[in-house]
């Protein structure tokens, strides 16, 4: 007597179909080509590019291309009669994009707190799609009407109101030097800040929503105020959350391409002040691969790898931070 | 807008009157007449000028495709439009405005029928095209623009410089617009104690490989070199595009930057005359910029520069050539690709005056068509 025949009566719906003994294995074979792809399209992707930008690292020297902010494009096809130095690229890139979260963090913790707690409860959903619509906008609309609208009337004068402050402040004034040009690190920086708000903020209110109500209502019970409560339950609780939500932003910050393009002032130089005209690698790659020779295609594939490591960095970093923000909080939990 | 209003007019009279023709057989219709009178008053309101003699022309069917330099792309657009629409309509004609390096790029790779750039092929492009292709490479010049020097300070009528000053300017050696050698030069003018922002193109452009080469040959003091891409020193600033370069000038106050002449037009700006090498304050003109193109001798292989303009001509100024094969194309495509370009620097001029561009000086155009008549040539 075998097992199968005393096992009790299946449910009919439940009971081996014609279909189902080839779906199966059809499905995961669909699953497993669509998460081997992902790798493979990576793969080739890097391994493409990579050796597309090898040459360039040889001829211009690898410390010397990350380190170097002479970039002198040459026009040569099969040879290198250029200068390749990407610094000023690297600092545009990294500066606008740490502007863009100064900015965009706090405002978006204070939206998510809001949305979460403080809103009138009929507004939450309305709201939380608005912030969230801010995300359906093209990168080339933002690159427009912050050129158009947003430098010349709301941070132009603004960027003249903080150097008038803090530009003969010691310690900080190297950080606002003017005079600043109607594009710069700082009108980029805060249109990067808008475009990564929606993503922010998106996943803040979510983490901040799994708080249990139960810790939040212990903490009212023990006589927190609402502010004790948002700052010591909700966002110490949602901290690790917060932390994937920022890098996530961070990563749209660094690689965003049009727009910064447009706003961060399109010089091949790069300047310690917040409102120095430079330029970001993504934005130098979208700004002159059309009209680049052979030898300078090359080496604009080589700042896109040098973005790549950039980005593949800024991730390490931040897995780093929540993987020891995890193990603080838990060992304050024990 | 304009011009497209009255295309739009055009072709829907045209549909109407090959529906209305297609009617007529059936002469009874009432509907078939109702189609006849509204084509009748369209085409009536459509009719303001040289547009319905032209519709029944004809010529070579196919498809055309191009690709390269974007500063003639508002001209070329408008004559692939006019010919399509009334010369020729059996033919369709695209080109995509993807850059000058990447015109050439297509064109050697012989993914398009023509290339356009504001550049000729360099000396080993040349060979390394021949030995893709099997023969050479044509360049044709069909169209000229000028580089403007434009500004936004309304109480600055006239503004006047020289090679050397522009270079000075744009290299950051003379900073603020009241600078003794400017006054020196225009002595009429009240100059502002402002600084001077000087604007450049941020993205690789033709319209910076034209002021560059300028300066260069043209100037003692430029010292960046030349090219779509230079590495312009702090102080200045990048504007993505015609549009982002305006922006620059108009939103810093002192900003001065080099622009189409195209452009400068559309947009108003106020421009700088230019002294030219006999000593002439040239203002930017389309007549001066034809000037410069009859002052210039013109090779026969047209691989030339605009450059030591002297008489009434404007000193900076570009040529767009177009690139084509001599051999290899399939007779429809040939024959087409000769008949639009032919049409194109036969009848073309007055589009492009209009939209800003210097046509061909007409000594020059027979030199021109016969170039044209070299492709496939020796298939």
């Amino acid at each position: 007597m075998s097992i199968t025949s005393t096992s009790p009566d299946r449910r009919p719906d439940l009971r081996p179909t014609g279909s189902g003994r080839w779906a199966d294995p059809l499905f995961r074979a669909i699953a497993l080509a669509a998460g081997v792809s992902v790798l493979l399209v990576l793969g080739l992707m890097i391994g493409s590019t990579a050796r597309d930008a090898w040459p360039v690292f040889e001829y211009q020297g690898f410390v010397s291309f990350f380190t170097s902010s002479e970039w002198n494009a040459g026009s040569s096809r099969g040879e290198f009669t250029g200068v390749y130095g990407a610094f000023a690229f690297i600092y545009g890139t990294l500066v606008s994009s740490a502007i863009a979260i100064a900015i965009a963090l706090p405002l978006a913790l204070a939206i998510s707190l809001y949305i979460n707690r403080i809103a009138p409860r009929r507004f939450r959903q309305a709201l939380s799609y608005t912030v969230e619509l801010l995300a359906a906008i093209p990168s080339v609309v933002y690159g427009l009407w912050g050129l158009l609208f947003f430098s010349p009337v709301v941070l132009q004068p603004i960027s003249r109101v903080l150097i008038g402050t803090f530009g003969n402040v010691p310690l900080i004034g190297w950080l606002f030097e003017g005079p600043a040009r109607n594009v710069n690190y700082f009108i980029a920086g805060n249109v990067l800040a808008i475009m990564i708000l929606p993503i922010i903020t998106a996943i803040a209110r979510e983490v901040m929503a799994q708080t249990p109500e139960d810790q939040i209502q212990a903490a009212y019970g023990m006589g927190a105020t609402d502010w004790e409560v948002m700052r010591r339950v909700i966002v110490k609780r949602s901290f690790p959350g917060i932390v994937g939500a920022t890098m996530l932003g961070l990563g749209r910050a660094l690689g965003e391409t049009i727009a910064v393009a447009m706003l961060i002032g399109g010089q091949q130089r790069w300047g310690a002040s917040l409102f120095f005209s430079g330029q970001s690698m993504a934005g130098h790659i979208a700004s002159t691969f059309q009209d680049a020779a052979p030898e300078t295609v090359d080496a604009l594939i080589a700042v896109g790898v040098g973005l790549f490591v950039i980005t593949v960095i800024v991730n390490v970093l931040a897995r780093l931070l929540v993987w020891r923000i995890g193990r603080v909080a838990g060992d304050a939990a024990l | 807008m304009r011009t497209f209003t009255r295309r739009a007019a055009v072709l829907v009279a045209a549909s109407l009157l090959v529906s209305a023709c297609g009617g007529d057989s059936d002469a009874g219709d009432p509907t078939a007449e109702a189609v006849d009178e509204s084509a009748t008053t369209t085409s009536g309101d459509a009719a303001d000028g040289d547009t319905d003699d032209e519709a029944a022309t004809g010529g070579p069917s196919g498809a055309l495709d191009g690709a390269g330099a974007t500063f003639p792309t508002p001209v070329f657009e408008e004559w692939i439009f006019e010919y399509a629409d009334n010369v020729n309509p059996g033919a369709s004609i695209n080109y995509q405005s993807i850059g000058s390096g990447g015109g050439i790029e297509q064109f050697l790779a012989q993914t398009v029928d023509f290339g356009s750039s504001e550049r000729v092929l360099a000396e080993d492009d040349l060979d390394l095209a021949a030995d893709e292709r099997g023969c050479a490479p044509i360049e044709i010049p069909v169209v000229f623009g000028a580089v403007t020097i434009a500004y936004d300070q309304p109480e600055i009528d006239e503004l006047v410089l020289t090679g050397d000053l522009i270079a000075d300017i744009f290299e950051r050696r003379i900073t603020m617009w009241n600078d003794p050698a400017i006054a020196e030069l225009n002595p009429g003018l009240d100059l502002p104690d402002k600084e001077f922002i000087p604007v450049h193109r941020s993205d690789g452009s033709g319209t910076t490989s034209v002021f560059t080469k300028y300066l260069d040959a043209d100037t003692d003091t430029w010292t960046l070199g030349e090219g779509t891409e230079v590495q312009w020193p702090s102080g200045t600033v990048g504007g993505e595009g015609n549009e982002g370069v305006s922006a620059g000038i108009t939103q810093n106050d002192g900003g001065i930057g080099y622009i189409n002449q195209a452009y400068a037009l559309e947009l108003g700006l106020q421009t700088a005359s230019v002294i030219n090498s006999d000593g002439n304050a040239i203002r930017p003109t389309l007549e001066a910029t034809s000037a410069a193109l009859s002052a210039i001798d013109i090779p026969d292989d047209f691989r030339f520069d605009i450059l030591g303009v002297g008489g009434d001509g404007y000193p900076i100024a570009g040529t767009n050539w177009i690139f084509a094969w001599e051999c290899g194309y399939d007779d429809e495509t040939a024959e087409l690709l000769i008949d639009f370009w032919t049409w194109a620097v036969e009848n073309g001029d007055d589009l492009a005056l209009e939209l800003g561009y210097a046509p061909l000086a007409d000594d020059v155009k027979p030199d021109v068509l016969a170039a044209i008549e070299r492709v496939n040539a020796q298939n």
